[in-house]
């Protein structure tokens, strides 16, 4: 008979490891991924294909090559970044320009610190944050949807629903009002659908939705980052329109639009950089969720969540200090 | 109506394979080999002598410190040496080696199985019986139960809690007990609310014992101080201060007993030896071990003495299977790897896992991903990311300062862990070392 | 151009004005040292690897010009050839001590000692020394996974993979001791290098009863006592089952090794023997 085993407790583990989980979250952002084949077409395939593979390609040369490690693709944390890199970029992106982003995400989001586990930012919001200062044209013309489905090339393309606003209420003198009215802006039950200018993950916020739903149910993810971050941004949203109404939209465009939904479910709620604790998730949550309106109705650009997830996970450090309750915690009186 | 405990918890696989084996009790082996230190606190010192002639039941070594107990020969026989013998962690500790000779027990021990209710002895006697019996915390633990039950000058007990979880995989020891013994246990817990000068006792059973629960809360209903509650399954319910929350809503604070909230937990087991003791003048020389895995062809549950190597179980239940990997003394959540079976029953072996080969492999390990899982399933509420990193960093004040110290090495943390980061082990690294270092500063 | 001028005034002036703040604040502030501590740093090897006892090279100056004597104080990186510099400089008496090397005392190799069961787990000594007594069954002996290796600043040593024991490389070894503290089970000792770095060490330090310790290593120190009675110069104790050779006292005869039953004590860098009077032991570490 072979030699026995020593070693210290437990003797038993659980089911669950990373590929398992990274895997669940792929499941979930599957719907969502559907409905962008169906409004960008073959710009969807060729964008996420590039995406994907660039990504699991250069983990492996860093780890293999540079840092002469063991491959890590195996964990399944380059698939991904690699999708949701794919999510925050136009479909009618240069293929060299999504190649330079997905190097830079992989590269300096996430190997520069050591691999998964070790970064502070989370990768794909680097390498999209990179590409959107670095390629700002190509980064905000937004195809439009189902007519460019069936195009590779010369797409027709437009600003998001934020943009139009944005650019509207710059012009002085503009009410949200008159902005609705002209029908610049897609109704609210076509952007719930995603039938609107966007990049190819944000646009179908009930689909995304849906994923979230599934990675809660799942034990992925917990409630407290995505909903501190729709509530707060709702919340902040919503007081600034009662407010004055005719400069700020109402909250509900607010939920529609954008990457909210993307971002408080799939890109805040990224292990790796958000709190350890449930009260440290809730002050994350509420952090990004004001900041996004912050920056999306004060700010210079007229999206806000890549740029408020990413100030929040430089927070995170100073939010961990929040020690969690301990049993039999001494209150002193 | 179930009650638990809110902070943490794991749900492993019960896997409880012998709970429909009735217990069986062993003959006594022809050479006991009694090990001194059979017990949380000081070891024993021994009080016989090569060559000596002892009797069934005889003391055999004293408990000289304050948290130590007494031991007694399970054998009648002559002492063969006072040497020493490899024990669960491969280091070889004293022992007393004793050979068989006929069944002598000792003068005064009742040894019929005629069911004794009335409890004539007084609060003092029924401790200084206790003591005198060498009984401890069969829980595990091994506390010496007398120490547990003299209550310190400015505290008082309200209530008993009777720790009847067993919320360790596998293991099926007090399951079968109470199914077999309940009415001597219900005497026991009587015995021990006298001791403590009590009028409540809980009585805390996992669900997933829903004979046991039924059988004790037939047996309690005559005794209006004794309630049986209904735990759900959760993973360490069985640990003191989760049974204590769970039963009663209170919460033993960082670093004191459970007496500082008026409670006094005893192990069923315990409760069954307590009435052996007082009612028999039985001491503590056997006890039910479980001896169970998922090849094993027989799992079951054995009265052994104190001293009976574990080969003699384990041959008893069909050997050790082909393709066994690890032999645990205990459960699988917190018992000890053991290196030989040449290692002996003592009065915190609760059961003897014969683990798979298959399952007995650590997962790969990778990088912590931050997902705080660990945090989420500590019962004490710690941050066990934080703890295993400063004690592989050897930062043993952050270890300090973030009450490693707390951690009552459950494992919860260990098994949840998607990356397979071996958590407990630095853990219990950090224990050592800032409990050494917590001790230094004292003196 | 009277813009550029204005703006290369003011800057100016705002430069000298701080200039002069941190020239005065630099005089009040100054740390008065005695210039000798920077004069014996500049000897010292500058590793502030802990082997004089002190943090750093640094303390290590200041605690000798502090003392004004060399009696208890050594760098054992630096060696003998840094006291006559020190000594100069300080004007104090050279001490100078016996050169010493790190001593491995054990081999139970995977051949002496085989595996008896597999260790799971951490892999590193002093977490699997507190969890069990090893793969082995000898609660004394060399666990294999490192910490030593690990400790090493100074590239002496690394992990022999087919001993599965940890190898000094005598030539870097500058006996600073972290390797001896970072030992669970008290392996290692700093001993004299000896003459030609020749050297004699009982390679063992279980102090189990011979039967038992011989079943898990064919090496082991038995505590037969035959070394001692062979010793012509007292250099051997026995306590506890185990033989301990002192190095101050061992002439380097070698009646021991050929005494030793199991091949426990090991002579160290000796040229080969005439063949009758070659020892028992398997396995010897020649460097």
């Amino acid at each position: 008979m072979s030699l026995f085993t020593i070693s210290g407790s437990p003797h038993l583990h659980d089911r669950d490891n990373t590929p398992r989980v990274m895997r669940l979250v792929v499941i979930a952002m599957l719907p969502a991924f559907a409905a962008s084949l169906y409004l960008f077409g073959l710009g969807a395939v060729k964008t996420m294909a590039v995406a994907i593979i660039s990504c699991i390609l250069f983990e492996y040369l860093i780890q293999r090559y540079m840092l002469k490690g063991k491959s890590t693709i195996g964990d399944w944390s380059a698939i991904v970044t690699g999708i949701l890199l794919g999510f925050n970029v136009p479909s009618n992106i240069p293929v060299w320009m999504l190649i330079v982003g997905s190097l830079i995400a992989i590269g300096i989001g996430k190997m520069s610190f050591g691999g998964l586990g070790k970064n502070p930012f989370n990768p794909a919001l680097v390498g999209r944050v990179f590409m959107l200062i670095s390629f700002p044209v190509q980064m905000t013309s937004w195809p439009k949807p189902i007519e460019s489905a069936s195009q590779l090339t010369d797409v027709i393309t437009g600003p998001t629903p934020l943009g139009i606003l944005k650019e509207n209420l710059a012009r002085p003198g503009t009410t949200v009002q008159q902005v609705v009215d002209s029908g610049a802006i897609p109704d609210y039950a076509q952007m719930l659908m995603g039938n609107m200018g966007g990049s190819l993950g944000e646009v179908s916020a009930l689909l995304l939705l849906l994923g979230g739903l599934f990675l809660i149910f799942k034990k992925v993810i917990t409630w407290h980052i995505p909903v501190s971050f729709i509530l707060s941004s709702v919340i902040f949203a919503g007081i600034l329109w009662m407010v004055d109404p005719t400069q700020y939209i109402d909250p509900l465009f607010h939920l529609v639009t954008g990457g909210l939904m993307l971002g408080a479910f799939f890109m805040a709620t990224d292990m790796v950089t958000s709190p350890m604790t449930k009260g440290g998730m809730l002050i994350f949550g509420i952090g990004c969720g004001v900041l996004t309106i912050l920056i999306r109705v004060f700010g210079a650009y007229p999206e806000g969540v890549s740029f408020a997830i990413l100030i929040m996970n430089a927070f995170v450090p100073l939010i961990d200090k929040i020690k969690p309750k301990r049993f039999g915690e001494v209150v002193k009186s | 109506m179930l009650k638990t405990f809110k902070m943490g918890g794991v749900h492993p696989e019960e896997c409880k394979l012998s709970e429909h084996s009735a217990i069986e009790t062993l003959e006594a082996p022809d050479t006991v080999y009694v090990m001194l230190n059979q017990n949380l606190g000081a070891p024993s010192v021994p009080v016989v002598n090569k060559g000596d002639k002892v009797k069934t039941g005889q003391l055999i070594a004293k408990g000289e410190a304050f948290i130590s107990a007494s031991i007694h020969s399970p054998v009648s026989g002559t002492v063969d040496k006072v040497d020493s013998w490899i024990d669960a962690s491969g280091y070889r500790k004293p022992v007393i080696i004793i050979k068989k000779e006929g069944d002598e027990w000792n003068d005064g021990i009742d040894t019929s199985k005629e069911l004794v209710k009335e409890i004539k002895a007084s609060k003092e006697e029924i401790i200084d019986i206790i003591k005198n019996s060498g009984i401890v915390g069969l829980g595990g633990a091994a506390f010496p139960t007398h120490v547990k039950l003299m209550v310190p000058q400015g505290k008082k007990a309200e209530h008993l809690i009777i720790n009847a979880v067993e919320c360790e995989p596998y293991l099926t020891a007090d399951h079968r007990l109470m199914l077999e013994k309940g009415e001597e246990i219900i005497i026991g817990v009587q015995i021990l609310m006298k001791a403590l000068d009590v009028t409540k006792a809980i009585i805390g059973i996992e669900n997933n014992k829903p004979d046991a629960i039924a059988h004790l809360t037939k047996l309690a209903a005559s005794f209006p101080g004794i309630q049986v509650q209904g735990l759900k399954v959760k993973y360490p319910q069985g640990a003191e201060k989760q049974l204590i929350k769970a039963a009663i809503n209170r919460e033993v604070p960082s670093g004191k007993l459970p007496i500082e909230v008026g409670c006094v937990v005893q192990n069923v087991g315990t409760t069954f030896a307590v009435y052996e003791a007082v009612q028999k003048k039985k001491p503590l020389i056997e006890r039910v071990v479980t001896v169970t895995g998922k090849k094993v062809s027989k799992p079951s549950n054995f009265m052994v003495r104190i001293g009976t190597p574990v080969s003699v179980l384990i041959d008893k239940c069909g050997g050790i299977p082909e393709g066994t990997g690890k032999m645990i003394n205990g459960g699988p959540m917190m018992g000890k790897a053991f290196t030989s079976a040449e290692i002996t029953v003592t009065k915190g072996t609760s059961g003897i896992l014969l683990m798979d080969e298959n399952e007995s492999g650590r997962v790969k390990e990778h990088n912590c991903i931050r997902c705080a899982r660990c945090t989420m399933v500590c019962p004490m509420g710690l941050e066990p990311y934080l703890l295993a990193m400063a004690a592989d960093t050897a930062n043993w004040e952050i270890a300090e300062q973030h009450h490693i110290m707390d951690c009552m090495e459950c494992g919860s943390c260990h098994f949840t862990c998607p990356s397979g980061r071996q958590l407990l082990d630095s853990l219990r690294l950090g224990k050592n070392k800032v409990g050494a270092i917590m001790r230094a500063r004292k003196n | 151009m009277s813009t550029i001028l204005l703006a290369v005034i003011v800057l100016g002036s705002v430069g000298l004005v701080f200039a002069i703040i941190i020239y005065g604040v630099d005089l009040k502030f100054q740390v008065i040292e005695d210039p000798r501590i920077d004069q014996v740093v500049e000897f010292l090897p500058g590793a502030n690897c802990g082997g004089c006892g002190f943090a750093g090279c640094r303390n290590f100056a200041e605690a000798i010009v502090k003392a004004g004597n060399m009696d208890a104080l050594f760098c054992p990186v630096g060696g003998n050839a840094i006291v006559k510099d020190i000594s100069a400089v300080l004007g104090i008496e050279a001490v100078e001590r016996a050169p010493q090397v790190a001593v491995i005392r054990c081999n139970g190799s995977l051949a002496n000692a085989p595996q008896k069961i597999k260790y799971d787990g951490v892999s590193r000594c002093s977490f699997a020394h507190t969890l069990s007594s090893g793969e082995t069954g000898c609660p004394n002996g060399c666990l294999g996974l490192g910490d030593c290796v690990e400790s090493c600043q100074f590239d002496a040593m690394y992990m022999d993979k087919t001993t599965g024991l940890p190898v000094v490389i005598e030539a870097n070894c500058t006996s600073c001791g972290a390797c001896v503290k970072s030992c669970p089970r008290k392996i290692i000792e700093l001993r004299n290098k000896g003459p030609k770095s020749k050297r004699i060490f009982v390679s063992c330090v279980n102090t189990e009863k011979g039967a038992i310790s011989k079943k898990n290593c064919a090496v082991a120190c038995i505590g037969c006592g035959k070394c001692v009675k062979a010793c012509p110069h007292d250099a051997i104790t026995l306590v506890n089952n185990l033989a301990y050779i002192d190095f101050e006292k061992c002439k380097l005869c070698r009646k021991c090794v050929t005494e030793c039953p199991t091949g426990a004590i090991l002579e160290i860098n000796f040229p080969a023997r005439k063949t009758e009077s070659a020892p028992a032991g398997e396995d010897q570490i020649n460097q």
